[in-house]
């Protein structure tokens, strides 16, 4: 057997054993109206690690990350029955409070979205929906969070200038600062990396490395050397089923079941 | 080239020659398609011309400080516009201070909020038959529900029926501009858990601001010029009046009443009144396609 996958520190690092779990999924069902998009997924998301989910166009990944935050509710006619326990809560319940999930379960999507304003005020967006600070502190605040998301150097002199006027590279770490900014627990990644250039890429993959250890990462990707380069855990689905969740480094060298082997060797997909 | 022997239909080289029969027709049929558009459009734009040319003409001999300093005259006399001009401000800016936040917020609730509700289809459906209902039934209407109900012509009435018709104008361009708003930009504010308020106004509107500003010039521009429900309304004043509650001189109806009169001194007037609500409007169209481009960029 050859792979041409190669893993990184991440897959490398000796698996916690002693790993929190930060979300669990149980028996998750989806429907886009009469259209079953998951069939009973259950799983467990460990805490401050990098989750990756991988697979076919369609088979379903991107719609388990949007159930995480309940991105899906925006949309009459697509419903999810099961359960998602998120900090002793189920994420399902209709009483949910959608906006304060969403402030603890942080979102990045495939097209980088900067908002139709000022760099700083990207970022203040978020934090001024949850904290009132002073001129100072938010400055700091911003600072903060660019640093963190690798952008600082690169837009210190020009935070007043629009978020569009930024490369795609540089919009999608914006998104991603403006993500870490309101301080939440968990980041879901949605194929953060698929507009964008190798450089850009490698860059965000850098800064993926560096936030595992503060966050609880979930990443959605269809590239699976990214999978084995920056996760910990990865998920093979195929046609809304899990079809195998283990440590990154044994699903890529050693895969437990034929179809995660036959995509992963390229036989597929 | 294979070993077996093409069809005969199949051309041995290329038949794309200036002298094929086939290309000489096609190149006739686009000349006389080309020549006809021309001419469509040069049709068009004489009388465009011949209008704006007639209008200076005429107009331009009434222009000069005297036009914006006096008060329209009595027959034979010589005078200006300035209470004309000043009761069509007041009229036309109350009419849009009216419409303007109306005819957004309706505008945000067809697209962020009603979408494909009944309320929105029906919403939708109204505002439609709004936009080209004929002004003058807009000013009866305005004329049984204020001017009869108060025994008053007012200036304020003359804004209600000049909002009524700038309100559609408003809702429509303001729904299309936030349709034009990517969803994923949407998504990404309500991921951060911002309120549905919150990313309105904050990022969806933001985003088409240049937009909806052109929406609101547009139908500026569109009533600066409305006579029939101002003739219902508003009526006309002699003198310099700044009561909106009593009836108010403005520039339409002016116009129509000294382009009709007998008085050579009128006459003048009305064409020189013509000419400043044309250039008018022409500078709030420029002025919305401009502001618009910018944002496009």
């Amino acid at each position: 057997m050859s792979f041409q996958v190669s893993l990184g520190d991440a897959a490398k690092e000796a698996p916690k054993t002693n790993a929190v779990t930060k979300i669990a999924i149980k028996n998750l069902n989806f429907f886009y109206g009469s259209f079953q998009g998951l069939r009973n997924i259950s799983m467990e998301i460990p805490e401050r690690q990098v989750t990756a989910y991988i697979g076919p166009s369609g088979c379903g990944k991107s719609t388990l990350l949007r159930t995480l935050n309940r991105m899906y509710s925006l949309y009459p006619g697509q419903r999810a029955e099961g359960e998602i326990i998120f900090n002793g809560a189920n994420v399902l319940d209709p009483k949910q409070d959608l906006n304060a999930l969403r402030g603890q379960i942080g979102m990045v999507f495939q097209k980088p979205t900067p908002f139709p304003m000022s760099i700083y005020d990207n970022i203040a967006f978020g934090v001024k929906l949850y904290e009132k600070l002073s001129k100072s502190d938010m400055d700091d605040r911003v600072e903060w969070a660019l640093k963190k998301a690798a952008l600082w150097g690169e837009v210190k002199d020009k935070l007043s200038q629009s978020g569009l006027s930024l490369s795609g590279g540089q919009q999608q770490r914006l998104c991603i600062a403006r993500g870490i900014a309101v301080k939440p627990e968990v980041l879901l990644l949605d194929e953060p990396t698929s507009a964008l250039d190798p450089i850009s890429t490698a860059r965000i993959e850098e800064l993926i490395s560096e936030l595992r250890d503060d966050y609880t990462i979930v990443i959605v990707t269809h590239n699976m050397q990214q999978a084995a380069r920056v996760s910990q855990h990865t998920a093979y689905m195929y046609l809304g089923e899990l079809i195998e969740f283990t440590p990154t480094a044994e699903i890529f060298v050693k895969p437990k079941d034929k179809r995660t082997e036959d995509y992963i060797t390229g036989r597929f997909g | 080239m294979s070993t077996r022997e093409a069809p005969s239909s199949i051309p041995t080289q290329s038949l794309a020659t200036p002298d094929n029969p086939i290309y000489r027709r096609r190149v006739w049929v686009n000349r006389f398609n080309l020549a006809v558009s021309i001419a469509a459009m040069a049709f068009g734009m004489v009388f465009l011309l011949w209008i704006l040319f007639t209008l200076a003409s005429k107009g331009l001999a009434a222009f000069g400080p005297a036009l914006f300093t006096q008060m329209t005259p009595p027959p034979g006399s010589d005078g200006g516009l300035a209470n004309a001009i000043f009761g069509s401000v007041m009229i036309v800016g109350a009419a849009i201070f009216i419409a303007t936040p109306i005819g957004i917020m309706a505008g945000i609730y067809l697209a962020e909020i009603g979408r494909e509700s009944a309320i929105a289809k029906v919403t939708r459906f109204v505002n439609d038959i709004l936009l080209s209902a004929p002004s003058i039934v807009i000013g009866l209407f305005v004329y049984a529900l204020i001017v009869a109900r108060f025994k008053q012509y007012s200036g304020w009435a003359g804004a209600v029926a000049l909002a009524i018709i700038a309100v559609p104008v408003v809702v429509r361009t303001t729904e299309t501009m936030l349709l034009l708003v990517p969803n994923s930009m949407r998504e990404a504010a309500i991921a951060l858990g911002a309120p549905q308020w919150r990313v309105v106004t904050m990022v969806t509107l933001r985003a088409v601001k240049g937009g909806v500003i052109t929406g609101v010039l547009l139908a500026l521009a569109r009533v600066s010029g409305e006579t029939a429900p101002l003739l219902f309304t508003s009526l006309n004043n002699q003198f310099w009046s700044t009561d909106m509650s009593a009836p108010m001189a403005n520039l339409p109806v002016v116009i129509f009443q000294f382009a009709m009169s007998p008085y050579e001194e009128w006459q003048r007037l009305a064409w020189a009144g013509a000419l400043l609500i044309t250039l008018v409007v022409l500078a709030l169209n420029i002025l919305a396609r401009t502001v618009f481009r910018q944002k496009n960029k």
